[in-house]
């Protein structure tokens, strides 16, 4: 029967969607084949990217495993973690940058800048150099060009940490079909060929954030009840512990300060690190660290590294607390609890989670490769190829406009399912007002000032009326990847109210297209001539698919009207053919398949015709 | 707030499909070319309920799964921008709609606030008349409580329990008031409904208050 229905002309329309965990410390991508999600091995054939990005003097750009030969040479100009940088100010991340090597340039407020050498670059420039590595060891793998992605982010980030991560894959070439939660990410993936009915809390602790959620599968849909975290809490927290004792030690032993020579720190970075992981394994263990000439060395045990990281494990169980409440379910009737993240390999970690939950937790999956492997199968939710699954996620964070004094009034409460919407009505105050702000913010604190703001949503061109006769109704709408539309009506006219839009973080749509020219520029290939020869490919693909359904008997049974029309369509494809304008071949290439939907029911029509007859004789 | 405008119908479809042209047959799918259509806003009409206060929740969850299925945004990855606009909008409509009408309470609210009765938010600062003398008891206790005195403790204790025990039959007399509108669908039992519905907000306010206080309470001493 297979071969009957083998005339899809949609097929052609349907590139492979990759599936990507942009991670704090590795990113990985992957894509779905007939036997399930699969890995996409770099050039070296590592799984793991690291998500590190080295800015070289002459302009040139090295991301994953080689910039991480460069941490330690060009400490200076290579950046890692970035991630935690993402939707974030400068005001946001004091404390932190300390601990980076790097200058953060002025003018950070509402997105931070990096002074890498002579350059100045957002995380989201950074993170679409991790993404555009991705892109190219996946297309190198498939052998085909890769243009659309799922990508993966914490639960618990917010509206501009997500639409940070968007622009990032708009930088680097990618339409983003959908930003996926991690920890739902990894659901997926674990419940494929697991369970297929009940409750499953999933603890993701990573290299920078932590997430817990709790979901009820049914029949295939895997339903968020309740999400909670820390968008700063993971692995590089724990690393930093270590740190700060090696940089106390070294300096009574050495008389020297260290924590300012960026290769130094790197150095030590890599040995505190492998100390760490080690101890997953081993009761005790050693910090080993050479520089220039002289070494460090420090015993550490298992005990003396739980005592030094159990206030970061405790802070993950509130939240687990908070997410168990919220979920409206008791802890006894959570079924399994599965870890995600390279952080859930600790001991110490393992035992609380056994602890609060009652439950061993699922550690069999690889914490590392679980969430990629979920992206693609949400890509093959997207695409069509996974039927019977859908993920049904739930916005983290309450989101509220301003209202007088400075108190938020609540529109969507966290925890809602997404898409969610809320309308509200607004008017003015005074005779002839033109225009009203509407600041929105996200958080679950009573006041503004406790929340972060979001956006500042200007209503203008109000037609002048004496106060409160203008109505005005505001739809908030949080779409499927958690980030905020809103769009406005004059109640009186029916009209669209026109609306501007001023994010409190992040990039405007200008320095992000810039950004995407920019790139666009730099790339090795020009990405235009590429669209250009993509959309060629896709016109073969259908006109060829049309020339053969000629030769069909259904081509007989539609009307004169219906076989003009593909006719029409075809010559105004093949018109446009051989032009530059990707654009335009992909708007003909739509035309001509709308023309040919009778046509394909026609023949799927005889094709089952054909086959009942067959069954008969 | 007065009763929000529905410029839609609510309900109400424009009754030719935007996608075929033909008549669409007023379903979220057109019956004519099986493309979505513009989702009426009205929770029970998009649910295809009738407007009753006592809901099957056990159907309702099996509707929004079903529905679900249908709606999604990953559903319609590859279909025309009307259908993915329509998409989102049918899903966040079938997403509140449906936390609205699970819960008792806010599905009373949301037909209310359908049928113009006011239920501000303010109300609940009200104290209603039969509760006068109960919240002033409790507010004596707390204050006792506050200066240390041991024995208000059990005070605030019992006028926990008395107050979930109020909780309780209001509930009760909820579901009667419920089962009175659906039988009659009179807007008399409304202004009843909203009556009730404002004196449960005030108790449910002053558990927590009470909660929050012996929460606090437990606590070790600094």
């Amino acid at each position: 029967m297979s071969q009957v229905f083998d005339i899809d002309f949609g097929s052609h329309r349907k590139p492979r969607i990759v599936g990507i965990d942009l991670g704090t410390t590795n990113s990985l991508v992957a894509f779905l084949d007939l036997t399930g999600p699969k890995i996409i091995p770099g050039a070296d054939g590592d799984l793991l990217t690291p998500s590190i990005v080295s800015y070289a003097e002459d302009g040139s750009v090295i991301a994953g495993n080689a910039a991480r030969r460069l941490l330690i040479d060009q400490s200076e100009r290579t950046v890692y973690s970035v991630k935690r940088l993402m939707g974030k100010g400068i005001s946001d991340v004091k404390d932190e940058v300390k601990f980076f090597p790097f200058r953060i340039a002025d003018g950070s407020e509402s997105v931070i800048r990096l002074q890498l050498g002579g350059r100045a670059v957002t995380p989201p420039e950074v993170s679409a150099q991790v993404l555009a590595e991705l892109k190219r060891n996946a297309e190198a793998y498939l052998g085909e060009p890769v243009t659309q992605a799922v990508i993966t982010v914490p639960a618990y980030f917010n509206d501009a940490q997500r639409q940070a991560t968007k622009d990032a894959g708009r930088i680097a070439g990618l339409d983003v079909l959908r930003l996926v939660n991690e920890p739902t990410a990894a659901s997926l993936a674990y419940g494929l060929d697991k369970r297929r009915n009940g409750v499953v809390a999933v603890y993701d602790l990573g290299g920078g954030t932590f997430d817990i959620s709790i979901l009820r599968l049914h029949d295939g849909i895997f339903e968020v009840l309740a999400t909670n975290g820390d968008t700063h809490l993971g692995g590089d927290d724990i690393d930093n512990r270590l740190m700060h004792i090696a940089f106390e030690d070294i300096a009574a032993e050495w008389g020297e300060d260290i924590s300012h020579n960026g290769e130094a720190v790197q150095t030590l970075r890599q040995a505190v690190i492998a100390a760490k992981e080690r101890l997953s394994y081993v009761p005790v263990t050693r910090i080993e660290f050479a520089f220039r000439g002289k070494t460090y060395q420090r015993e550490i045990t298992q005990e003396l590294f739980e005592g030094l990281i159990k206030d970061i494990v405790d802070r993950t169980l509130s939240p687990c607390r908070q997410c168990i409440a919220d979920s409206r379910v008791s802890v006894e009737e959570i079924d399994e609890v599965v870890m995600v993240g390279g952080s859930t390999r600790i001991p110490m970690v393992r035992r609380a989670v056994a602890a609060l939950f009652k439950t061993k937790p699922h550690t069999e999956l690889n914490p590392d490769e679980v969430v990629a492997l979920g992206a693609a199968v949400q890509a093959g939710i997207l695409s069509g190829e996974v039927q019977d699954t859908l993920l049904l996620d739930v916005t983290p964070l309450s989101l509220g406009i301003e209202t007088m004094g400075g108190v938020v009034s609540k529109l969507i409460h966290r925890n809602s399912t997404i898409p969610a919407s809320a309308t509200e009505a607004f008017t003015t105050a005074v005779d002839g007002q033109r225009n009203v702000l509407i600041h929105v913010v996200q958080g679950e604190r009573e006041l503004v000032k406790d929340c972060r703001s979001l956006a500042r949503f200007e209503l203008n061109d109000i037609a002048p009326l004496p106060a409160g006769a203008a109505r005005i109704e505001v739809r908030f709408l949080i779409d499927a990847n958690g980030i905020l539309n809103v769009s406005a009506r004059d109640v009186r006219t029916g009209k669209e109210q026109s609306i501007e839009v001023k994010p409190s973080y992040g990039l405007s749509e200008e320095q992000v297209e810039a950004m995407i020219l920019e790139s666009v520029e730099n790339a090795e290939d020009d990405f235009r001539e590429r669209q250009v020869r993509e959309a060629r490919v896709e016109a073969d693909a259908i006109l060829g698919a049309t020339e053969k359904a000629r030769a069909n008997d259904a081509w007989v049974e539609l009307s004169d009207e219906q076989r003009a029309k593909v006719t029409a369509a075809v010559n105004r494809l093949l018109m446009v053919y051989h032009s530059e304008d990707h654009l335009l071949i992909r708007a003909k290439i739509e035309e001509l398949n709308e023309a040919t939907i009778a046509l394909a029911e026609t023949m799927m029509n005889t094709a089952v015709r054909g086959a009942l007859k067959g069954t008969k004789v | 707030m007065e009763h929000p405008s529905q410029p839609d119908g609510g309900g109400v479809q424009s009754a030719r499909c935007r996608q075929c042209g033909e008549s669409s047959g007023g379903e979220l799918f057109c019956a004519h070319c099986g493309s979505l259509q513009r989702p009426a806003t009205d929770y029970y009409v998009f649910f295809g309920l009738k407007r009753v206060l006592v809901l099957d929740t056990e159907d309702l969850q099996r509707k929004f799964y079903e529905l679900s299925r249908r709606l999604h945004p990953d559903r319609f990855t590859w279909k025309s921008a009307i259908e993915r606009q329509y998409s989102l909008e049918a899903t966040a409509i079938l997403n509140d709609g449906y936390r609205v009408l699970r819960d008792p309470l806010m599905r009373a609210e949301y037909v209310l606030k359908q049928e113009g009765f006011d239920i501000g938010e303010q109300r609940s600062k009200d104290v209603p008349p039969e509760l006068l003398e109960e919240v002033f008891d409790l507010n004596m206790a707390l204050e006792e409580l506050r200066l240390g005195d041991e024995e208000a403790h059990g005070q605030i204790e019992e006028a926990r329990n008395r107050f979930l025990a109020m909780r309780e039959s209001i509930d009760k007399e909820l579901e009667t008031l419920y089962r009175r509108f659906d039988d009659t669908q009179d807007r008399g039992v409304l202004q009843q409904v909203r009556t009730v519905l404002n004196r449960r907000r005030y108790v449910r306010n002053l558990v927590n208050e009470v909660e929050k206080e012996l929460a606090r309470e437990g606590q070790p001493a600094q």
